[in-house]
């Protein structure tokens, strides 16, 4: 996954509170945790380099206070980082001026938020347009455009609605329009799901992997929910006390933790949730195969359809065959033996 | 805490014994003349140069003064056009008018139309009742001088507020600055705000304009930077990433979402401009105010209970109207059409005025409510007054005499008799014990102040007509605000008229007490007590209603009977909330007390009042911030007990 070209980069951020956070870094330096408690200042975000490549979900995963949020803001540039590099298609933001910084945001970057963040006064229609409105956009051009989007969240009949008559997940829906109204290429979600219910989250899921498979945006997406990060993720930044632990695809966490704290949020991940049949090929081709499979295939996604059969499976990546896999592999997989 | 309560008590007894059995040597009872500081003259000297020779460049200030009130003169002579004078010719008597001002039928439909805009027709008939009281009752004239004013203080004193409050949002620094002088603005009395305006402006409408509006302001300041504050960061951090323009941002984000606060705001400057106005007679605002005052000086019963019947008519119809627009809910009213098919209730409106302002020259009935058939109810209360007196003087004087000489007198005494250094060093150990070390110095310095200058007699008198109007507030208050939050249909009928009280303008007070009382500390303080009753009801009521319901499921399970719950359970959870009552009281006694010099008192608001008849600027500046500086001390000192009291029971000490 990591052959896409890089779209947003971040080198040696830092976001530190306090009086005199800039003594702390003076002269390249990196001080750590304990360095930066004892001088009585908050370490947010610690030394986090990330890259994330067009047309992927990163998300980025951790427990409250462990400074995701505030390391989006910082790529939004919503919070000024105390130092590093934060480059969108190899701009660096922290160097745009206020004007620039407001020419980026209104036409490449949207933002949903954990708690929809709509305007109250306004309409679904007129939230949805107000992006548009920002730029200064006809009244006829921005609210067609904006029955568009709304179209796209399923949420067509709604328009003259206030945000107050809708349900939470019709909120979060017009959320998710009203940051897709400009056409952004860049695609923040701070915890889009995590004030819902959970069967609404389930459907949101579901609502956002649909919309991501038709407009291939480059997202980074914010949660505290392992699952959600699993099922979502293209890769997963594992995130405690402001640093990054570990940078992944979920089937590398799962099955190669970088450290305890990683171990513990995978311990309970079902297996073939998020091993790929690619992992358990075993080489070689036997004869009287029952069919091919992709290697990126979930074993959960095709378990049944391997146990039934009464011969291997061929595995392929990119059109060659890299190996086959047997009812055996996939049910040792399912009754979670480790592989 | 016991060897602290036995210290307090220790003190208590101490004073006890220096009022009554130790005799003082004089320097030790009052502040000795060589303390004295001569703030007055300073403040005088100060005012005159600023008056006369002080010059920004070449801009003399005087001028600036001058070239300030006709900015503010112009709308109001527009207002006053429309709703009082018309268009006229000539002056004096013999003035002939050319266009009359609209009509008390057009004025009073629009009333009707703004009510059901706001909320509903029942709202909208209520409202037009009022008005059309003020017509019957021939207080039409007055109430609409009264109204031009509030009408032009309103918009001055929001939009002033919401600039300051804007600017101090943004700027870390404004509001450093802006902070303290918002406190000492809402502790000075109103009247010592009149006399460096008196100076600088003169005697007449603009001057108590201007008072009305500086007097508004600080509210609407506050409001605004709490509104901004509580927008959810979220929406800010949208708005940004929208890409808005700061002025984007504030425009079409902060402030609309903030609406609904900002409202609370405006509303509270409606009903301040109210009470101003009013008081603000006494430099030329003309009106109803004008007609209280009068009515005050003169002793005419029947002419001031009408003015302030009126005033309470007015009060009630800007309140419920302001509270109306304020939760109104934003309605998708997407008319088609014209602009008139659009706006129905203001093209009604528009179209009566100008009919009834045609038909007015043919049907004089429609333009004025005509004289024959007003009804005056003048007699009708100086009757009623005299029969009361008549009848029941002797009862009347006797619950006078009584609280005088078993209840206002020993305070009296008790206080005049403390000697100043005992009094100051108990309050500064008070300070210490609530506040630590910084809270200790405020007091002292404030204190201190006070003592030099010069006034310790007026300022005692002041604390004790206020700390028993406070204490006998609260014993009424407590009790009614524990019904009221005990019992829905009792807290339905304590809550309405609780909020009439609240409306009415601190002079409508004094009527009636002066009708049956005549002058003197009695008449004072029972002026002061109905005043300062309404936060005592409201924040216990309030503090008990907000008890946790699952404390109170907790109590009910472990089988507490009602009054248990009560004892145990709501009242000392609401400790914090009904020390903020107290401390709201406080405030509004002492602003009340002061305006009790009208009745004869003779504490610092007579200083102040006295200032004001010989436009002494020095005199009553600093009586005024006498009074200030007792209402912080005050503030201060119970605001750190709540602290204290709500960090206990949060545990977060």
């Amino acid at each position: 996954m990591n052959e896409r070209p890089v779209k947003l980069a971040c080198r040696h951020v830092w976001k530190i509170y306090g009086s005199h956070p800039q003594r702390l870094l003076a002269g390249g330096n990196t001080p750590t945790l304990d360095q930066i408690r004892q001088s009585d200042h908050v370490g947010a975000v610690r030394d986090v380099s990330l890259e994330v490549g067009e047309g992927e979900i990163f998300v980025i995963m951790g427990l409250s206070g462990s400074g995701k949020s505030t390391l989006v803001r910082c790529l939004s540039r919503l919070i000024e980082p105390s130092g590093g590099e934060i480059l969108y298609d190899g701009e660096d933001l922290l160097k745009a001026s206020p004007a620039r910084m407001i020419e980026i945001r209104r036409h490449r970057m949207g933002m949903v938020f954990q708690h929809f963040a709509l305007l109250p006064h306004l309409t679904v229609l007129e939230n949805v347009a107000f992006p548009l409105e920002v730029q200064g956009m006809e009244r006829g051009a921005r609210e067609a455009r904006a029955r568009e989007v709304v179209q796209l969240v399923g949420l067509q009949g709604r328009e003259a609605n206030y945000p107050r008559q809708l349900s939470g997940g019709q909120q979060q829906r017009v959320g998710i329009a009203r940051s897709l109204a400009v056409e952004p290429d860049l695609w923040f979600l701070d915890e889009p799901f995590s004030a819902l219910d959970p069967l609404i989250r389930r459907e949101m899921q579901e609502e956002f992997l649909r919309i991501q498979r038709k407009l291939r945006k480059t997202i980074v997406f914010i949660t505290h929910d392992f699952d959600e990060a699993i099922r979502l993720a293209d890769r997963i930044a594992i995130m405690k006390d402001g640093a990054v632990v570990q940078v992944a695809t979920p089937e590398e966490l799962v099955l190669a933790p970088a450290n305890d704290y990683v171990a513990a949020f995978t311990a309970h991940v079902t297996r073939a949730k998020v091993v790929t049949l690619g992992r358990i090929a075993a080489p070689g081709q036997p004869d009287g195969i029952a069919g091919t499979l992709s290697a990126g295939a979930t074993i959960e996604a095709v378990a049944e359809q391997i146990v039934t059969a009464d011969a291997p499976f061929a595995v392929e990546r990119d059109g060659t065959v890299i190996g086959h896999v047997t009812p055996a592999a996939v049910i040792s997989i399912l009754i979670g033996k480790e592989t | 805490m016991t060897l602290w309560r036995g210290i307090w008590a220790a003190l208590a007894l101490l004073a006890l014994a220096l009022a009554g059995l130790v005799t003082m040597p004089s320097g030790w009872l009052w502040p000795p003349q060589q303390l004295h500081l001569p703030f007055a003259a300073g403040l005088t000297a100060a005012m005159k140069w600023l008056t006369e020779s002080a010059a920004i460049g070449p801009v003399v200030v005087k001028d600036l003064t001058r070239g300030f009130a006709t900015l503010i003169e112009a709308p109001y002579e527009v207002v006053k056009v429309l709703l009082v004078d018309g268009i006229t010719e000539g002056k004096g008597r013999r003035a002939t008018t050319i266009i009359p001002p609209l009509s008390w039928v057009a004025v009073t439909l629009a009333v009707v139309a703004l009510g059901h805009f706001a909320r509903s027709f029942r709202l909208g008939l209520l409202a037009g009742a009022l008005m059309t009281y003020l017509a019957v009752f021939g207080q039409w004239d007055s109430a609409m001088i009264t109204l031009a004013s509030i009408a032009i203080a309103v918009p001055l004193g929001v939009l002033g507020g919401l600039a300051q409050g804007i600017a101090a949002w943004r700027w870390r620094w404004v509001e450093r600055v802006i902070s303290p002088i918002l406190d000492l603005m809402q502790t000075i009395p109103t009247f010592a705000f009149l006399v460096p305006i008196l100076v600088l402006f003169g005697f007449g409408p603009v001057a108590a304009l201007l008072a009305t509006i500086i007097y508004a302001m600080p509210p609407m300041v506050r409001v605004t930077i709490v509104a901004l504050r509580s927008v959810p960061p979220e929406i800010l951090d949208f708005a940004n990433m929208a890409g808005c323009t700061p002025w984007q941002r504030m425009r079409k984000v902060m402030l609309p979402v903030a609406l609904p606060d900002l409202m609370v705001g405006v509303n509270q400057v409606i009903m301040l401009s109210l009470n101003m106005v009013i008081i603000a007679s006494m430099i030329g605002a003309g009106g109803l105010g004008a007609d209280v005052l009068e009515s005050l000086r003169r002793l005419n019963i029947g002419g001031g209970i009408e003015a302030g019947l009126a005033i309470t008519a007015l009060a009630v119809v800007l309140d419920r109207l302001g509270q109306a627009m304020s939760e109104r809910v934003a309605q998708a009213e997407a008319r088609q059409g014209n602009w008139w098919k659009r706006h129905p209730r203001t093209t009604l409106v528009l179209v009566v005025a100008l009919v009834t302002g045609a038909l007015g020259y043919l049907v004089p009935a429609l333009q004025d409510w005509p004289k024959a058939w007003q009804i005056t109810t003048k007699p009708f209360w100086s009757d009623l007054i005299k029969y009361i007196n008549v009848n029941y003087f002797d009862q009347l004087e006797a619950v006078r005499v009584w609280f005088l000489e078993a209840l206002l007198l020993p305070v009296r005494r008790f206080f005049l008799a403390l000697p100043w250094p005992f009094l100051l060093a108990v309050l500064t150990l008070a300070g210490w014990r609530l506040g630590g070390v910084r809270l200790a110095a405020l007091v002292l310095a404030l204190g201190l102040f006070v003592a030099a200058t010069g006034l310790w007699e007026q300022a005692m008198i002041t604390v004790y007509l206020c700390g028993l109007s406070v204490v006998i507030a609260m014993l009424i208050g407590l009790p009614v605000g524990i019904l009221a939050a005990s019992n829905e249909t009792a807290g339905k009928v304590i809550g309405a008229v609780v909020d009439t009280l609240q409306t009415l303008p601190s002079f409508v007070y004094l009527i009636p007490v002066v009708m049956l009382f005549r002058v003197g500390d009695f008449s004072a303080l029972i002026a002061v007590v109905l005043f300062a009753l309404v936060p005592a009801v409201k924040y216990t009521a309030h503090g008990l209603r907000t008890v946790p319901a699952e404390l109170i499921e907790a109590g009910v399970v472990c089988g507490c009977t009602r009054g248990q719950i009560l004892r145990k359970v709501r009242l000392p959870m609401a400790v914090p909330m009904i020390l903020l009552g107290l401390n709201q009281t406080i405030l509004l006694a002492l602003s009340m007390l002061v305006i009790t010099a009208l009745v004869g008192t003779r504490d610092l608001g007579q200083e102040v009042y006295a200032a004001l008849a010989t436009a002494d600027v020095g005199r009553g500046l600093v009586a005024g911030f006498s009074v200030a500086a007792i209402a912080i001390i005050a503030d201060r000192l119970i605001g750190a007990a709540a602290m204290r009291a709500r960090a206990r029971l949060e545990g977060t000490t």
